[in-house]
């Protein structure tokens, strides 16, 4: 499943997808990210309840700011959580 | 305010309750409940081995712990079952952990899948859920377990409140503002879609322009269904496509939703407010018969 988490509003799209099939739930990304945007949550969506990364509730409606200082001014750069990521189940929108 | 003046609240929507006529609890083997705690209005709906059986809607209240024992009490009335009589019920919706009788909770976006399925059939792919503060766009398969989902609950534009922010404005009952919508030759250019808050302002300033309800109502739609394509096309829409949630019922809103992106939506056989309450007791159901397995 590809959860998407952020919003859109005026100025853009800000999603942060997380593909739940491709996440095996390492927990890696939530060490990497400097801003603890992420967060290990119990997959609500098939009921065993496995775990699967997430943005956490108090970042959904904030994360063009939270994810800012990580985003690029000009150029390449990767983003920590996408490193970290070996199944590479994490995607941002912008 | 003069004496004469009387205050109507056209943004209050009617509660209501039914039975489904011809269905029995009295030999039932799982008689399950979801109870949907939106966050303007709250849902309970009782199934009976995984059918329909009693319903309620009502508007949430300022303590959603007591709206939940409200809604499934309601829904409860005249059958002859109580909460102590369900094998198993399910919360969900924004106040999902605050239903005190619930055995679990799932969130909203998986229930209104699996609702949707059951009311529309298998053939569902895309499921829109318009609510009272948000709106969700699922991408499901044909077992009605998610794929893809986004939720916009960042802003009330294109949601029911706004709707209902905009009843009051031009004084038209909320249920009927679909109508006066649709009473228009050709569709003006939409308001703001971004903002509640900026829609209503706009909206106002073209009635003292002299615009009719109706103009202003068809302007108002237009933009709310604007801003519901422009989230629904990160997700992408995939025939069949269905419309749940109480704006679902807003024939205004579905019309121009159908003409902006050329698919038409199916009929809803049963009231599309409950999808999220009727996954939820599917769920509920699914649980019960897997906890009477393991025991």
């Amino acid at each position: 499943m590809r959860a998407h988490y952020g919003y859109k509003d005026g100025s853009g799209d800000y999603f942060i997808i997380i593909d739940t099939d491709k996440c095996n739930g390492c927990g890696k990304c939530v060490k990497a990210c400097p801003y603890h945007v992420l967060e290990m949550v119990p997959n609500e969506f098939d009921l065993e309840g496995n775990p699967m990364a997430a943005v956490g509730e108090e970042h959904r409606k904030k994360i063009k700011y939270s994810c800012a200082p990580c985003k690029p001014v000009a150029g390449e750069r990767k983003l920590p959580c996408v490193l970290a990521c070996e199944p590479k189940a994490i995607e941002h929108s912008w | 305010m003069s004496q004469t003046e009387v205050k109507v609240e056209y943004w209050r929507w009617p509660e209501y309750r039914s039975t489904v006529p011809n269905v029995s609890w009295s030999n039932a083997k799982a008689i399950t409940a979801g109870v949907d705690i939106g966050s303007v209005g709250s849902k309970a709906a009782v199934l009976v081995d995984g059918e329909l059986y009693a319903f309620a809607a009502m508007r949430t209240g300022g303590v959603s712990e007591a709206t939940a024992v409200k809604a499934i009490n309601w829904a409860l009335e005249g059958t002859g079952l109580e909460i102590g009589k369900l094998n198993y019920v399910v919360g969900t919706g924004y106040g999902r952990v605050n239903v005190p009788f619930a055995k679990r909770t799932i969130t909203e976006i998986a229930c209104h899948a699996r609702g949707a399925h059951y009311i529309y059939g298998p053939t569902v792919r895309t499921v829109l859920d318009i609510g009272g503060q948000d709106c969700k766009a699922i991408r499901c398969d044909e077992k009605g377990k998610v794929l893809s989902f986004l939720m916009n609950d960042k802003c009330a534009a294109g949601t029911g409140r706004g709707l209902e922010v905009f009843a009051d404005l031009i004084r038209v009952p909320v249920q009927d503002l679909d109508k006066v919508s649709l009473n228009v030759d050709q569709d003006p250019p939409p308001v703001s879609n971004t903002c509640v808050i900026f829609a209503k302002a706009e909206s106002l300033a073209l009635l003292r322009q002299g615009w009719s309800k109706e103009k202003v109502a068809a302007a108002y739609h237009t933009a709310m269904a604007n801003r519901i394509v422009d989230l629904l096309s990160r997700v992408g829409v995939e025939k069949d496509f269905v419309i749940t949630g109480g704006v679902a019922k807003n024939m205004g809103i579905v019309k121009r939703l159908e003409k902006i992106l050329n698919i038409k939506p199916l009929e809803p056989k049963m009231d599309p407010i409950l999808a999220g309450a009727l996954g939820a007791g599917l769920f509920a159901k699914a649980l019960y018969e897997k906890e009477q397995g393991l025991r």
